[in-house]
This record gives C-alpha cells, structure tokens and sequence, in this order.
C-alpha cells in the first residue's frame, strides 16, 4: 500500500477537524475526495504536505511503510509527495527554471540520481511543459509572479510532471479554472497518471472528474469519510447535492 | 563647538593649505575655500541633527584621515559653474567633499547615443580619505549608461559626489555598486536635475562598508521628466547602512517612481529616509514610492521613514514601507517542492534581492551582483 490512513484526527488552531478519517491509497490509483465547504478537505491535503500550522491530535499516516507524519515537509516532497495548492504561492525574482531545476536536483541527490545543469535542464523541461501546453516563455519568469489563474494551476501540474510524484494530491486544482484550462489541467493529470504514481483529487465538485476519472470517490462531511464507492457516486452526489450526505455525518 | 571637532579643523586645515597650494590656480580655488569654510562651520554631522538621527559619523570624525588628492587644475570656467550648484552645505561631508575633491567632469554631446557604459572605479586606502566628485552633463537628447562602483579593499573613507545634469530629452541609465570592504566608511552623494520629457533609471546597491550613507535627491526641472530610482541594500554583522533620498516635483506632469530594498541579517542596521515632494503647481504627478526591508534575525534593524508630502490634488501618489520576515506560505510552497529549508529560505530572499538586480541591464555587473547576493546568503543557487 503507498498510503494508508488511520482514524486521523487534525486541526488548527486548536479546533479539531478531521474527526477520524480513514483512506487506503494503492498505487495506480486515483481517488477523488469530495465534500462541501468546511468538511476537512483542505485540511487532510496540508496535513499529508505537512503544513506547520496543522496539527495532528491522534492517529496514523503510513506512506510506503514509513510514518509520514515523522517526516519534514521537504522530505515527504523529496520521497514522491507531492501538493499542488489551490492557492500557488507567488515567488517573485525566482525564476520557474531556477526553481524547478533546484527542486528537481535536490530529489535526485536524494535518490543517488544525476543531477542536471541549467542546459540540460531546460532540455528536460521543454518537454514536460508539452503536458500542459506551457511555451519556454513561462520558464524565464518568477514562479507565478503575475500567472493567471489557469497558469497558475498549470505550473503546479508542470510541476508535478518535473518532480514525477508517487503520491500527488490535487488540492482543488480545479478552482477558478475556465474550461479550457480546465482541459488542459486534467489532460496533464492524465498524461502523468501512471501504474506507479496515486492521485488524490481533492474537489468541490463533479465537474472535474468529467475529466479525470476516478478509480474511487469518498464523501468526506464533518471531518469524515461518510460515503465510497466508484466514479458513479460523484455523479449521484453532483444530482442530490451535498445535504444527501451530510446526514450521515451527523451534521446539519 | 566641541574641542574634538576644532582639532579635526586643525588636521584638515594643514590638509587643505597643501591641497590647494599642490592644486594650483584654478576656476575652483574661490569654491573650495568657500567650501572649507562651510565644513569649519558645519563639522561633522552630529546624530542631534534631525537628518542623521540614526547614523552616528563619530567613528569617521574620529580618525585623522590622510588626505592624497593633488587637485584638479584643469577645470572649466563652465565646469565650475556646475560645481558651485553643488548643495556643499547640506552637510559637513558634502562641504569636505567639494573643498577636496577630486573633479571628473563628463558632457554627453547633444543626440548622442554613447554605446559603452563610462566607467568609474574607487577603492579607497587603509586610512586615507577619497573625494571623488563626478559631474555628468547629458545634453539634450543624447544617452548613456553611467558606472560608479566603489570597491576600497581597507578601512579607507570614500566620501564621494555624484551631479548629474540630464538635458531635455537625454537618457541616462545609472548604475551604483558599492561594494567597499567590511570595515570602510563610505559617504555618498548623488544630485541629479531632470529637464524636459528626460528620463533617469538608476539602480544603487549597497553591500559594504561598516558605515554608509548615501543620499540622492532628484528634481524636476521641466514638465515630463521621469525617474526610476531603485536600490537595495544587503547588510549582515555589524554594517550600517543608511539611504537619505528626496524626489522634488517642482514642475507638472513628471513621473517618479522608487523601489528601495533592504535585506538585513546578524545585528546590521538599515535607514530609508525618503521624502516625495509634489508641489503646488506641480499637477499631474505620478509619484510612487516604496521601501521593503527583509529581516533575517532578530537582532537585524530598520528605522524606515517614507514621507509623501503634496501639495496639489491632481495627482497620482503612494508609499508604504514594510518591515517584515520571510512568508511562512512563500516558505512552506517551497519545501513541499522539496528545497531544504536552508535553501529555501535562501531562495526566498535571494528572490526579494533579485527584483532590484534583475533591471540591471548590463550582464557583467548583474551576474556580479548576482554572485556577491549569493555569497552573502552562502547559498548555491
């Protein structure tokens, strides 16, 4: 299994969120975690990238076999974990290359792999930005500095095919998307999803699993997984809405 | 007057006599005893002074500084003139500066476009004092790019003056590196006149000296001028920097935009003093002023003091100054990508530097600067 989670309970600020939430994640896998506002989706994607500001009250994350919730943010990212953010984070005077290259190089130190000059670099980029119809034009500027927001959600998607995660989690990566961008956002999803990497799709709503389909979706309400079931349950979810769930979440 | 200025008087009188006696006749000799004269009335600055409230020159008075200058005999009638619209009063260090200084003047004919960047390199000796003082004339429309780069390897002072006189239509690029060692003083004036529709862009960036200060005042003297004046300093251990600035819209319809930066690490000190003045006729302004500092220990401290003062409604004005830390969000997207912390932190600021270097059009300098930011952060980037 490459991530399991066990009766996770977390929060911020000393308000609990997570109440007990449990998911089973194998490789080739992608699932897609579903609920309304409020219902603990953001939190689980910070507190599996090991965000400061979270805290885990009890419970257990196991990723290949490891406790990740030992490891340090940049560890988790340098042994294949990987968040894009709903909001990516503005870094001016940092160039995307400069970026990119520095992250690429620390993973492959990491792992005993070759470590690529600025050339080689921007060799090996120019063809993963194909996965998301991104021009050499974006690798010069800041990361994100003045990106739309589909450029935005793109670079993260870019970023994800530089860093090749065995673990990514979609934090909402369809937020504030037109549907062209939207298109090609999950088209790069697609093209990286693979037999050895899991993608964890956190989302409001059906409409991106029109383009990513999910091995799995879970309901979480209330700080729980409510509801499973395969791909058809998103489009149940899409017709009754999400009071149909909060029920069994024992909220109102 | 106290008796430690009075025996500065002394040491600096003996030097002045030989200076002027080695220098000869000269266009400038009236200027430069007047300008002693101010400096006898002036002394150094004293920290009880509103404009040197945070920067204490008691460690530059202290010292009885060599003075090796012989003069410069060749000035123009002309170029005195220029000299004497020098504001050598504004402080002792100015007067000191004029009354010594060491004159190169530089006119840009009429429409030309110099190519090559002109050049000037300091470097300041281990007890000596230099004065250099640069007059640059752009006439109308003519264009350039000016270097001045500091880089004294030894406790030396520099104290340095800059007057550039930018014609109507002429462009002039202005570049400042000062890099002096460690342990140097450096004093620094820039004075710069824009004339009709002329532009000045000038990027000043301080890294060295135990002490410095630079002071640039730009004004206007005709409608559509503009000015980009940005500047970055980058100080750790004991450095004290210090930037005076004031932008003077005496005239309508000019444009001034000003981004100074301060990256502040170990127990240095930074001072941004900057006043925005928009005068009553002075309609149609665009006046942007900004000064953000980075603070990379506790023990680091900015006295930031950005001053609008307008005095027409027709304007398009803002300032702000922010101290502050790096962004724990700006942080944490970094490691999630895999940076160690170190290197992510270093990134972060090397990337609050770069807005200021990378305008620097000229390769060379930028690419050293780049290195000397990199240096300072101990960081391969």
């Amino acid at each position: 299994m490459l991530l399991e989670v066990k009766d996770l309970h977390a929060g911020i600020d000393g308000k609990e969120i997570l109440k007990g939430l449990n998911l089973e994640v194998n490789k080739g896998e992608v699932h897609a975690i579903m609920g309304p506002n409020g219902s603990g989706k953001s939190t689980l994607s910070k507190v599996l990238a090991g965000h400061p500001s979270y805290e885990v009250i009890s419970g257990s994350v196991t990723y290949e076999g490891k406790d990740l919730l030992e490891l340090e943010p940049d560890e988790r990212a340098r042994d294949g974990v990987f968040m894009a953010f709903q909001y990516p984070v503005e870094v001016p005077g940092v160039s995307n290359s400069q970026f990119l290259r520095l992250a690429y190089n620390e993973k492959m130190k990491h792992h005993g792999g070759e470590e690529l000059d600025p050339l080689e670099f921007n060799d090996y980029l120019k063809e993963k930005a194909k996965v998301v119809e991104m021009s050499e034009e974006f690798f010069k500027r800041s990361v994100n500095e003045g990106f739309s927001g589909g450029e935005k959600k793109r670079n993260e998607i870019l970023q994800m095919a530089v860093l090749e995660p065995k673990l990514a989690i979609l934090d909402e990566t369809d937020s504030g998307l037109d549907i062209d961008a939207l298109r090609i956002v999950a088209e790069g999803v697609n093209k990286l999803r693979s037999s050895d990497n899991a993608i964890i799709l956190v989302t409001h709503y059906q409409r991106l699993l029109n383009y990513i389909q999910p091995d799995f979706v879970h309901v979480l309400a209330g700080g729980k997984i409510v509801k499973e079931g395969g791909k058809e349950l998103a489009l149940e979810l899409e017709e009754k809405g999400y009071d149909w769930v909060k029920g069994a979440a024992g909220t109102h | 007057m106290s008796s430690v200025s009075t025996e500065k008087e002394t040491h600096f009188s003996a030097a002045f006599r030989e200076f002027v006696e080695a220098e000869g006749p000269s266009p400038m000799h009236k200027l430069r005893v007047d300008a002693f004269d101010a400096f006898k009335q002036l002394g150094f600055p004293h920290p009880k002074l509103e404009d040197w409230k945070y920067t204490n020159s008691a460690a530059i008075a202290k010292v009885d500084w060599k003075v090796i200058g012989e003069g410069t005999s060749t000035v123009s009638q002309e170029e005195a003139d220029k000299l004497s619209g020098f504001n050598y009063r504004r402080s002792g260090f100015t007067a000191l500066n004029l009354a010594f200084g060491d004159v190169a003047f530089v006119r840009i004919p009429k429409d030309e476009s110099v190519e090559e960047p002109i050049e000037f390199d300091f470097g300041g000796e281990d007890g000596v004092a230099i004065f250099p003082h640069i007059v640059i004339v752009a006439e109308p429309g003519s264009k350039a790019t000016v270097i001045e780069k500091y880089g004294s390897t030894a406790p030396g002072l520099t104290n340095a003056a800059v007057q550039i006189f930018v014609g109507e239509n002429a462009n002039i690029t202005h570049y400042r590196v000062q890099k002096d060692s460690a342990d140097a003083f450096h004093i620094s004036t820039t004075e710069v006149t824009i004339g009709r529709d002329g532009r000045y862009d000038s990027t000043s960036v301080n890294l060295g000296g135990a002490l410095s200060r630079h002071e640039i005042d730009v004004r206007f003297t005709a409608e559509g001028g503009e000015a980009w004046i940005d500047g970055l300093y980058m100080l750790s251990g004991s450095q004290h920097s210090d930037t005076h600035s004031v932008i003077d819209h005496t005239v309508p319809n000019c444009t001034s935009h000003q981004n100074y930066k301060g990256v502040l690490n170990d127990k240095s000190r930074g001072v941004f003093n900057g006043k925005v003045f928009v005068r009553e006729n002075a309609h149609g302004t665009d006046a942007q002023q900004s000064n953000k500092n980075l603070l990379l220990s506790n023990d680091a401290r900015v006295d930031t003091k950005p001053q609008l003062e307008i005095f027409n409604d027709d304007v398009k004005c803002s300032h702000g100054a922010t101290v502050g830390q790096l962004e724990d969000e700006e942080l944490f997207y970094l490691l999630t990508r895999g940076l160690p912390e170190t290197l992510a932190r270093n990134l972060l600021t090397y990337g609050f530097a770069e807005e200021i270097i990378s305008k620097i059009g000229i390769e060379s300098i930028k690419s050293e600067l780049d290195g000397m930011v990199l240096n300072r952060l101990n960081a391969k980037i």
